[in-house]
């Protein structure tokens, strides 16, 4: 049973292709933009997990511990959570204007509106 | 000098620095003489660079001092003091182009928005091509994918919006499989220096988990440097982009990803794991192959010639991946020198497209009846820009046509050196189309308008790009020595 020692991992593969299956799948902007959070999340939960040492405590030296968590994944992923806050900003927005244009966030009717114009 | 020692980081700083200046000085046409001024700067640095890693070989930058595996290094070399020149000289040379487009095409109280997201876009794409730390790669990836969806969506149709949205779409997946690739990487050498993964990844090659990094990686990059099938995000949003952003993109944005998979195919994963044990090589051909072909068919059949040319851009990025796919010097240098010979010709093309909207409102084929009469001078710079696409001798296109034909012989692969050629002639059927309607079409009868000539400032962009297609075809010390060096850098045999 090893492989699910590992659940971690199996959490964010779970998570990775649930949010790839709701961008390729669904017709719906604003869901396509969800499916593409839950996408990016999941890698988000990936570095932190990979971050992790069994046994380490928090990446502050101190007498009673000499096992650390690695910060440094974490750290990247601050900044990778903030790409993904301004990416998901930019996407709504554009959804927005989409709608303004479109007066629908429904890709085929969007679709059936540009091939009639 | 103090100052010069700076240089490398200098260069990604300026426009960075200034982008957020241009959204407090409003103004329209100073915000246009600023943004001017701040790449005109970044294309200086970007030749000083260049000259100073000729004669002393690679420059080494540590951000804020800190050492170069744990802190951020700025590493360049022949490879990427090449592309950076390259994308300078286009950020300059568009902006130069600019302001009569800009304002055609996009609302008067937004320019400084359009200048600022420019800049960063530059500076996206100058700290991609800079940068030695493979985590600052996807954060400089994302800066200029960001401002250019923001700029793709300023196009005057509606469908730039969704054009920007799917780009958004499948440049974030792209983004996403490059930040899975790299964590891989971090988890078995617990390092993102690119040189030091170089060193990491030796021992553990040919675990699963590197693997893993080396498919998600190839994967992502393929999306952004849009490698046949993962383009279509790219004819939508080169069609409806504004014209200056159109040209801008096309120019730098896919090359600057193809320089990305140069630097970790050569530099980090090692020749001998990306085409012995993945068999790269397989794969890119075949694709690169197809690619040129149903990209340059696909063209042919395009009415919206802005269109056409991105599918003519998808076909192009075909013969750069296949120069990388002979995995040979002289396929490399053909493929790196064709990244900056198309750099300037389809960036000339997509301006004198940008002209062509801006004086007859329209990019459709139907509507340039007789434009070779109406405006002379921008369609002539039309003809030779596409005849340095057909790869005519002369003109760049050429030189990079041979490179790719020779290096396809020299393996014995008869049949491609016939594709390569093949792709050309049909690139003869698309220029052919717009240059018969052009110049062999009379004007629509009942359409009495005064078509004027552009102003000055985009004749000379044109003319610098088209000029730098005719001269870098006859003298070739310049692109195509740095090119071979950078090829003999990439494959580790330092003639």
């Amino acid at each position: 049973m090893q492989y699910l020692g590992l659940y971690n991992y199996w959490i964010a593969v779970i998570l990775m292709m649930t949010g790839f299956y709701i961008v390729i799948s669904s017709g719906n902007l604003i869901k396509k933009i969800i499916g593409l959070n839950i996408f990016q999340v999941s890698v988000f939960l990936f570095y932190i997990s990979m971050g992790k040492i069994t046994g380490g405590t928090a990446p502050i030296k101190t007498d009673a511990a000499s096992i650390y968590s690695n910060p440094l994944p974490h750290v990247l992923i601050l900044t990778a959570i903030v790409v993904g806050v301004a990416t998901t900003a930019l996407g709504l927005s554009l959804v927005v204007r989409i709608k303004e244009a479109y007066g629908t966030v429904e890709e085929d009717e969007i679709h059936s509106q540009d091939e009639a114009w | 000098m103090v100052i010069e020692s700076h240089l490398p980081i200098l260069q990604i700083v300026v426009p960075l620095a200034a982008a957020p200046l241009c959204v407090l000085l409003r103004q329209k046409t100073v915000v246009w003489v600023f943004a001017l001024i701040v790449s005109w700067t970044t294309l200086a640095i970007a030749i000083t660079i260049l000259m100073r890693v000729l004669d002393q070989g690679t420059l080494s930058y540590a951000l804020g001092s800190w050492p170069a595996p744990w802190g951020i290094e700025i590493r360049i070399d022949a490879v990427n003091a090449y592309i950076l020149l390259l994308v300078s000289i286009i950020g300059a040379v568009v902006l130069l182009y600019a302001p009569s487009s800009v304002t055609e095409e996009i609302p008067a109280d937004s320019h400084h928005l359009f200048y600022s997201a420019y800049l960063l876009c530059l500076t996206g794409l100058l700290g991609i091509t800079a940068t030695g730390d493979a985590f600052n790669l996807f954060v400089f990836l994302e800066i200029s994918s960001l401002s250019s969806y923001a700029l793709i969506s300023l196009g005057k149709d509606r469908r730039a919006l969704t054009a920007a949205y799917q780009y958004l779409v499948l440049g974030t997946i792209g983004a996403t499989f490059i930040l899975i690739g790299i964590g891989f990487m971090y988890m078995m050498t617990g390092t993102l220096n690119m040189a030091d993964l170089a060193v990491q990844l030796e021992s553990v090659k040919n675990t699963r988990t590197v693997i893993t990094a080396f498919a998600f990686f190839s994967v992502g990059v393929s999306l952004k440097l849009a490698l046949f099938p993962l383009h279509l995000w790219l004819p939508n949003a080169y069609a409806f982009a504004p014209s200056v952003v159109t040209a801008f993109l096309a120019a730098t944005a896919t090359k600057v990803s193809i320089y990305v998979l140069l630097r970790f195919i050569f530099t980090v994963f090692g020749t001998d794991f990306a085409f012995e044990t993945m068999m790269l090589d397989a794969v890119l051909l075949p694709l690169a192959l197809i690619g040129i072909l149903v990209g340059s068919t696909v063209a042919v059949f395009q009415n919206n010639i802005k269109r056409m040319l991105a599918y003519s851009s998808v076909a192009q990025i075909g013969y750069m991946i296949l120069g990388i796919s002979f995995f040979s010097l002289t396929g490399l240098t053909g493929g790196i020198v064709h990244l900056f010979n198309h750099a300037l010709m389809k960036g000339a093309l997509f301006l004198v497209m940008g002209g062509v909207a801006m004086r007859i409102g329209s990019v459709n084929l139907n509507d340039m009846r007789g434009l070779g009469k109406r405006m002379p001078v921008t369609m002539a710079a039309f003809v030779i820009g596409g005849l340095s696409l057909i790869g005519v001798p002369l003109t760049v296109g050429f030189i990079s046509k041979w490179y790719l034909v020779l290096a396809a012989i020299e393996q014995g692969m008869w049949p491609v050196a016939v594709l390569i050629l093949l792709g050309s002639l049909i690139a003869v059927i698309y220029i052919w189309r717009v240059i018969e309607v052009a110049y062999f079409q009379e004007v629509q009868p009942g359409d009495e308008r005064e078509i004027k000539e552009l102003p000055l400032t985009m004749q000379i962009a044109i003319w610098l790009l088209i000029g730098g297609t005719i001269i870098f075809g006859i003298f070739t010390p310049l692109t195509l020595g740095v090119a071979k060096k950078a090829a003999a850098l990439l494959l580790g045999v330092l003639p």
